[in-house]
């Protein structure tokens, strides 16, 4: 965990349910195995909408920061 | 445990009820469940090519704070997330052809996202958990 180099930010902040997990899911479509994607939400169903979609897709879900206002996902693209 | 297909009916036609169906949609779409949509009265008459984009309403107990509220969360338009749910899984509308009857209408009268023209039959063949009437 000490070197995950984030290759994609997406600031979905401001963002409605479900665009954030939205931007999301076009992201890691989009982009190629080993990428880490980072998303920025402030959503409040985002906290459980992202993991939960993460987890049936398959993916890997580095971390998690609550930060003030929002939460950062941090989601690697592991298949 | 495989998953139940999402089985909605719509029947409402205005903006809020139709917001919150394509929400579900797009939801369940993402969580690889498969939507079947059916739509009777005045959701069909929503879906009409010439009118997806105009102003159909409200529920009533939404008031005039509500709507401000609704307006100001700033979200796709449902059939913007409509066809977001369709590119992103399994998810199949279709019209009540009894519906279709009511108004006179054909499919080149609809938006193109709706796939097709069912019975009711034709629908319960397909839903084989529970159904949601909005």
């Amino acid at each position: 965990m000490a070197t995950t180099e984030i290759t994609r930010t997406i600031d979905a902040r401001g963002m409605a349910c479900p665009g954030p997990l939205m931007a999301l899911i076009g992201a890691v479509r989009e982009g190629t195995l080993g990428d880490v994607i980072e998303v920025i939400s402030s959503d409040e169903g985002s906290k459980t909408d992202i993991p939960a979609w993460v987890q049936k897709a398959r993916y890997e879900l580095i971390e998690v920061v609550l930060e003030d206002g929002y939460a950062r996902f941090i989601i690697g693209k592991t298949r | 445990m495989p998953d139940e297909t999402v089985s909605l009916i719509l029947f409402s036609g205005t903006d809020d009820k139709l917001q919150a169906a394509s929400v579900l949609t797009v939801g369940a779409a993402a969580m690889e469940r498969k939507v079947n949509i059916f739509l009777q009265y005045w959701a069909l008459d929503s879906f009409r090519a010439d009118r997806v984009l105009k102003d159909h309403g409200v529920a009533p107990e939404a008031g005039e704070a509500g709507l401000g509220a609704m307006r100001d969360q700033g979200k796709m338009h449902w059939s913007d997330l409509f066809r977001q749910a369709k590119d992103l899984g399994e998810v199949r509308i279709y019209a009540c052809s009894d519906s279709m009857e009511m108004f006179h209408l054909t499919l080149e009268d609809l938006d193109p996202m709706v796939d097709g023209i069912w019975g009711v039959a034709s629908f319960f063949s397909e839903a084989d958990g529970a159904i949601t009437f909005i």
